[in-house]
């Protein structure tokens, strides 16, 4: 239903609304590649942008250097990133370094490839990669159209990661992450190679997120690895889930829905009035708000609030809401 | 040709010992709280504005300019942890990140706010002045950053362990709830704890002011400076992060000699991911985290 409403919206909205509405529905996937990475698979990535990067730069440079089409570079990008993925993974936990640990490796290596990339003349170095400009007229075989289409493109890519997570973790591999996430030790006594399962999670995460930087890319116009592959990009991927709730299957939907348009007009606001930093304040502030007041979230939130409008007297019997728990 | 490779191997010590006061403060506050503050270079950025002032405004001495950056980051890193931070010490830390990226955001934007987006070059008569070793040549700023904070690590070494705050310290990071049943303030502890090595952020800032232009933006590289440096030397460990900074100081000195600038960067990070592979626990490393 939500997914019939967005499309709706797509179809009539201004110009604006479209392209932050493809920016959030992109980072919907993004962050649901992350989520399913930490929320099902306890494993926490801070250097997305690496899988993110990896993805973008595949299709970018397929298409601007060769002329192949996206799709290939897509499919590509998925590859590279889930491999790139697995070997972080095999050389973290092969020692079982994980945790904290896992998350600062991530960083280490995210940083690493945007210098790489920021010094590497072949893909543009820090000059980037540009796509040609949108003719409009829409090419579905070179993923290339207006605005819209990218709209559209996004929702598809949104749908599908909320659809593709669910049926994830309803199936097997579900249940084995969840285990494995809440008790590794336990899971691995009941005979799950949990070895091979984080590097699964991880290297599924990462193709994921490589297939939404290709995207991203493509929406884009351009590709520089500060942008793509830096600090600011990771933590954009993360602010969704955690803000929305993180494990649950719409909370990067809801968590990109409040965070990005919040930024954007934060950013607005501290340019209207020519004070640069005032965004970075009050996004600041808001986030550590969020945390502090709903740690679970949004989106869990909302289904509480739901919940207890549904059956009032439970709202106003605080006590037999507490017998219940 | 030898000279050139010894004195670039000296100002990359003089500048580890900085790096390793940073990691220093970095490290204290995960070894007790078991909490990463992903807001630290931030402090560090706080650290060289005040040096920047205390050199604009009085014409002080750096040495006095890190004395305040102490006073005034100490009790900016215990009001903080009293304040917010203690709410999401136990909680996991991808909640702690969320909340250090907040606070991580705030802080540039106070500074942008406060300073403006371009640089401040704070660079005082000192760093024109060398000292000649006889075979090594040394400027005198960085010498002055280097043996301060040596000399502030050792202190604080050895406060750490033969005072009763120290003892207090090593007895909340290995096991909060004995600390707790002693009768141990942990409160008081990590807001403390906090506010040390939010100092020893503001210090190193301050004692570095004059080699690099006081700007916002700096704060992310020192960020992950400091990451690098502790996961080098061992998350957690005191004499782990002196070590880190010396290696990653001289890394950078000879990479700056051997590579294009814009390379030079990605080294510490190369080399953090030869560790993991080999010593994934970095050379100090404890044992669980």
């Amino acid at each position: 239903m939500v997914f019939i409403v967005l499309a709706f919206v797509g179809s009539s909205a201004d110009p604006y609304f479209i392209s932050l509405m493809t920016i959030v529905l992109l980072f919907t996937f993004l962050g649901q590649s992350w989520n399913l990475m930490l929320g099902i698979g306890g494993q926490l990535s801070i250097g997305h942008a690496l899988f993110v990067g990896l993805g973008a730069y595949s299709v970018g440079v397929l298409y601007v250097k060769y002329g192949i089409s996206p799709w290939i570079g897509l499919f590509l990008g998925m590859i590279i990133a889930g491999s790139v993925g697995a070997a972080l993974a095999w050389l973290s936990f092969r020692f079982e370094v994980r945790g904290i640990y896992f998350a600062l490796l991530t960083i280490a290596a995210a940083e690493f490839a945007r210098i790489m990339f920021s010094g590497w003349e072949f893909v543009g170095a820090m000059q980037g990669l540009f796509f040609p400009a949108p003719t409009g007229a829409i090419e579905f075989s070179m993923l290339r159209g207006g605005a819209r289409f990218y709209y559209f493109v996004a929702l598809a890519l949104a749908a599908l990661g909320i659809i593709g997570t669910e049926l994830i973790s309803r199936s097997y591999l579900g249940y084995v992450w969840r285990a494995m996430r809440d008790d590794e030790p336990a899971a691995r006594a009941l005979g799950v190679r949990t070895f091979r399962h984080k590097i699964l999670v991880i290297s599924v995460s990462a193709a994921a997120a490589a297939a939404g930087g290709g995207v991203l890319g493509l929406v884009q116009g351009s590709i520089f690895p500060d942008s793509i592959m830096g600090m600011g990009l990771s933590v954009d991927v993360l602010i969704g889930p955690v803000v929305g709730g993180l494990g649950t299957t719409f909370g990067p939907l809801i968590g990109s829905l409040a965070a990005i348009p919040l930024n954007h007009l934060m950013s607005a606001i501290g340019d209207n009035l020519r004070i640069p930093g005032l965004n970075n304040i009050a996004y600041g502030i808001v986030l550590i708000l969020v945390v502090w007041f709903l740690p679970d979230g949004i989106w869990p939130a909302i289904v509480r609030l739901c919940k207890a409008i549904q059956a009032p007297s439970r709202l106003w019997l605080p006590h037999l809401r507490k017998a219940e728990e | 040709m030898l000279s050139l490779w010894l004195n670039v191997l000296a100002s990359g010590i003089l500048l580890g010992l900085v790096y390793g006061l940073v990691a220093l403060g970095l490290t204290i506050i995960f070894g007790v709280m078991r909490v990463v503050n992903f807001a630290h270079g931030e402090m560090v950025v706080f650290g060289v504005y005040i040096g920047y002032w205390a050199v604009r405004l009085w014409d002080a001495p750096i040495i006095v300019a890190a004395a305040i950056a102490a006073v005034v980051m100490f009790l900016f890193g215990y009001l903080l942890e009293a304040l917010i931070v203690k709410r999401f010490v136990n909680r996991p830390h991808h909640y702690q990140f969320i909340v250090f990226i907040g606070l991580s955001l705030l802080f540039s934007g106070v500074l942008l706010v406060g300073f403006g987006p371009d640089p401040r070059p704070s660079a005082s008569i000192l760093s024109f002045r060398t000292v000649s070793l006889g075979f090594v040549t040394l400027d005198l700023a960085r010498l002055q950053a280097a043996i301060t904070a040596g000399v502030l690590i050792a202190l604080l070494g050895v406060y750490l362990r033969f005072s009763s705050l120290g003892r207090a310290l090593r007895a909340a990071a290995d096991n909060r709830l004995g600390g707790l049943v002693v009768g141990l303030n942990i409160p008081r502890v990590y807001a403390v704890t906090f506010g040390i090595g939010a100092a020893c952020a503001g210090v190193a800032g301050a004692l570095i002011s004059p080699l690099f232009d006081a700007q916002p933006y700096l704060a992310v590289d020192f960020t992950l400076l400091a990451f690098v440096t502790v996961i080098v030397g061992g998350l957690g460990s005191f004499s782990g992060a002196l070590l880190g900074g010396l290696v990653i100081g001289v890394a950078e000195a000879i990479a700056a000699l051997m590579f294009t600038p814009s390379m030079k960067t990605a080294l510490p990070y190369a080399l953090l991911i030869i560790i993991l592979i080999f010593r994934p626990r970095g050379f100090f490393g404890a044992k669980e985290i």
